[in-house]
């Protein structure tokens, strides 16, 4: 573990099973993230990678097995009081608010870490994303497809979580923007102990980033281990990391 | 020389006081894969609108020409006619599929036109004669032949919303195809995929440019992020920045453009060789 702060895990999954109606996407997945860590989640399309981070949030609930945030049980809570812990979701799809505003979208963030950092965290988030501060007066809808992407991470941001969860924050993004993003998850971790779990199709980029990753293969974790020591299994180097000439 | 496929010049688009592109123009040469590339925001997918019927251009021309000599002003034509005259297909950024459908089904509603150009013969087609059950029959040769090449004929009678992400781009493209375009327009056909799905996307695509729908090879516009698809396919790059052309050229000197690199790459080329040295197992 590179990370000082990694002593308890702030959230672990426990043999979860989730399955939409007769279709089971997620096979007795068992993970953890610790205090301080970011870990990634790799694997192929259609693995289950946003299945697995939707059930974190509630929605679906699964089928069996256990989830727990910070020693607290949450399996089968409403979503709304999981995100009330501390939980952020940047989710595949970007599902920002389309008829609000920029800056309505990141009130809406904000609405969990309550008023007294607001200012301050638009600030940071503008920073981030210059583009959405050019933009705050603007209808989300209206934003270009990578513009709704940067609005779906600025408002996770907003509400201050302890764990961050990115479902392909790259996607749709310019290079020098996915550079910036990663830049900043990597500033934010050092200097808040922002604990974050993230899937990225990059797996180069994000098993780079991260201090261990997990392998998802059909709905089954089938390897774990740092980010270094995935990065050189052959196996891992001829499914995500090499073209089609592997 | 023949005439280039798609001619666009001096196209604006404004909405109220914003100008989303600003006096573009390019070309985009037959049988050639062109790449439009640029930050976010920067009018890429407005630029597909306007060529697609789905924006009403408030300024220029786009002119497609075939082969043939056949020319059509793309800015004047009504939306069905783009696709269906002068042959222009598209997939689009934030899939757009008939999600309840199956995956062949969406392909068979592509081909819809075609086979209603029988439609005044549906008596016979209902008896099961006549050229519609002909058309029939080659449309689902049609769509099977772009289910093998897209890697989906395993999947033809799931629901299209039942694929996964990867998946249901690579449909999006089969149904364009299945529309026999001379121009097929991508907006990011590599979002969402890993590095190996992607160098099977650039295969796709080269197979595309030298086959087409029928043989006779097929003229691709691209609008992606993934550099990785960019530079190994391209044939010619165009980079937009708040609407406005700021460079245009093969992929080698866009890669060292001054101002690409300030805008868009972020990074000096030795950086980009070597994350691309790293990525591909160097």
């Amino acid at each position: 573990m590179t990370t000082g702060q990694a002593t308890a895990p702030l959230l672990s999954l426990s043999r979860v099973t989730t399955a939409y109606g007769a279709i089971v996407a997620l096979r007795e997945v068992s993970l953890e993230v610790m205090q301080g860590e970011i870990v990634t989640l790799i694997g192929a399309n259609g693995a289950g990678k946003s299945t697995l981070m939707m059930t974190i949030c509630g929605s679906p609930a699964p089928v069996s097995g256990r989830i727990f945030h910070a020693g607290e049980d949450i399996t089968g809570m409403p979503t709304h009081l999981i995100m009330r812990r501390g939980i952020a979701q940047a989710p595949e799809g970007r599902r920002i608010f389309p008829r609000m505003t920029v800056l309505e979208n990141l009130r809406m963030g904000a609405e969990v870490a309550g008023t007294a950092s607001f200012e301050q965290d638009l600030e940071s988030v503008c920073t981030l994303f210059p583009r959405l501060k050019e933009r705050l007066g603007q209808r989300g809808g209206t934003l270009s497809g990578g513009e709704q992407q940067m609005l779906a991470i600025g408002r996770a941001l907003m509400s201050r979580p302890r764990l961050l969860l990115l479902d392909e924050p790259s996607l749709g993004l310019a290079p020098m923007v996915v550079r910036q993003i990663f830049a900043a998850i990597r500033e934010l971790n050092r200097t808040t102990g922002l604990t974050v779990l993230l899937v990225e199709q990059n797996a180069w980029q994000a098993l780079s980033l991260a201090d261990r990753g997990y392998v998802l293969v059909n709905g089954r974790i089938t390897m774990s281990g740092t980010g270094a020591e995935l990065l050189a299994r052959p196996e891992v180097r001829a499914a995500y990391l090499e073209g089609g000439r592997a | 020389m023949s005439a280039p496929i798609l001619a666009v010049e001096a196209l604006s688009m404004r909405f109220g006081g914003l100008v989303a592109v600003d006096r573009l123009s390019f070309e985009a040469a037959r049988g050639e894969i062109t790449a439009i590339i640029g930050p976010n925001g920067a009018g890429k997918t407005t630029v597909f609108n306007c060529l697609t019927g789905f924006y009403r251009p408030t300024g220029g021309s786009i002119t497609v020409t075939h082969p043939d000599g056949a020319r059509f002003r793309l800015e004047r034509l009504p939306q069905h006619r783009i696709a269906r005259d002068a042959r222009i297909a598209r997939t689009f950024q934030n899939i757009r599929l008939f999600g309840g459908m199956t995956v062949l089904e969406n392909l068979m509603v592509a081909q819809h036109n075609r086979l209603m150009r029988e439609g005044a013969r549906l008596p016979l087609a209902l008896l099961g004669f006549g050229p519609y059950m002909r058309r029939e029959a080659e449309a689902i040769d049609r769509a099977r032949f772009w289910l093998d090449r897209t890697g989906l004929a395993a999947r033809a009678d799931d629901a299209a919303a039942s694929l996964p992400y990867g998946a249901q781009r690579r449909l999006e493209i089969a149904r364009a195809m299945c529309t026999e375009p001379q121009l097929l327009c991508l907006d990011e056909p590599a979002a969402g995929l890993n590095p190996r799905e992607s160098e099977e996307l650039n295969a796709l695509l080269r197979f595309i440019q030298g086959h087409g729908a029928d043989g006779n090879g097929c003229s691709i516009l691209l609008i992606e992020h993934d550099m990785s698809v960019v530079m190994a396919i391209s044939d010619h790059i165009i980079v937009l920045d708040y609407g406005r052309k700021i460079a245009d050229g093969a992929p080698a000197a866009i890669r060292k453009d001054p101002k690409v690199i300030a805008a868009y790459l972020g990074v000096e080329e030795e950086e980009a060789l070597a994350v691309d040295a790293a990525l591909h197992g160097e």
